[in-house]
């Protein structure tokens, strides 16, 4: 991954901002439903480049990657954009990382590979 | 590719962390699994800086970046896990909190030539995390040079955390290791029907 040269400081892109609206962690999934190339086209570079990966799923860390972003901006540039309906947040159908359905599904997943 | 469908949003994920000192192997463990190349990216930023360094004429501030690595694991059309590499340096605690939340457990490997590099990890998931973690020995050369109960004496590890062994560079290897992961969060949370044990 190249090394992002920032001309601004990166919070700059969030008018400050370090708090989002909803907890999104590093690896809670996020994608554009319905891609927009002319709003694209109207983001500053990072964001473009954000919205642009978020056409196939993608989690926030991976967002964080390919946009250049530092987590905490991603997060409050993902949350922005989700509370104007470019992006949506996959809502997990778990009860939590320790919902042994989802366990399950991992164990028997890696059983797999192993 | 085709415009989002209702399978793609259906898509959840799930996340393990894996942990240790300097050098034992994080990086190779999951490049070997994980089905893209392992992305290094520069996550989080800080204002912590060692006394060593330099900061240039005329800046008075500076910021230094931190980075983790991370892969990625399908394990069914719906369900993905990703695996998050811990940055060796102790000095970024506040990072390790952002990483393991919401974690469905953790793997601390440890390298038998240097123990020691595993402390902190080791120390972090016993005190300061509610994360259940397996510590796993990392064959480098495919055999193991000590007994593991030595091994667990050494390490002074409790004996309801699982000690296992894993090489790194071997996928099936690594996949057996996480899913001991897996495993032992079952036990761990078993009881508490939806998993009441909740992350921080």
């Amino acid at each position: 991954m190249a090394t992002t040269h920032w001309k601004v400081r990166p919070y700059v892109l969030t008018g400050g901002r370090t708090r989002t609206r909803q907890p999104l962690l590093i690896h809670t999934l996020v994608s554009a439903p319905s891609y927009d190339a002319v709003f694209a086209a109207s983001l500053l570079p990072e964001t473009r480049s954000l919205y642009e990966n978020a056409r196939e799923v993608k989690s926030v860390a991976e967002l964080s990657a390919c946009s250049g972003m530092p987590l905490g901006v991603t997060r409050v540039v993902v949350d922005d954009l989700v509370a104007t309906d470019r992006l949506v947040v996959h809502v997990d159908p778990y009860s939590s990382p320790f919902d042994f359905r989802l366990l399950e599904r991992l164990r028997d997943g890696l059983r797999q590979l192993a | 590719m085709a415009s989002a469908s209702s399978p793609d949003t259906m898509l959840t994920s799930a996340k393990i962390v894996i942990a240790g000192g300097f050098g034992v192997g994080k990086t190779t463990c999951v490049g070997s699994i994980s089905e893209i190349p392992p992305i290094n990216t520069e996550a989080w930023m800080t204002a912590a800086s060692e006394p060593v360094d330099r900061l240039d004429p005329g800046i008075d501030k500076t910021t230094t970046t931190v980075a983790m690595d991370f892969g990625r694991l399908t394990i069914g059309q719906d369900l993905v896990l990703y695996l998050f590499g811990t940055p060796g340096q102790a000095r970024f605690w506040p990072m390790w909190d952002d990483l393991c939340r919401g974690a469905v457990g953790a793997l601390v490997l440890c390298d038998t030539r240097h123990l020691d590099a595993s402390f902190a990890a080791m120390n972090y998931f016993e005190q300061d995390s509610d994360v259940p973690f397996v510590v796993c020995v990392n064959l480098f050369d495919g055999v193991l040079t000590h007994d593991l109960e030595e091994i667990r004496e050494a390490l002074a590890l409790s004996p309801d955390i699982p000690l296992i062994t894993c090489d790194a560079r071997d996928p099936s290897s690594v996949a057996r290791a996480l899913m001991a992961v897996v495993e032992h969060t079952m036990r761990r949370t078993a009881g508490s029907a939806t998993g009441a044990l909740t992350a921080r």
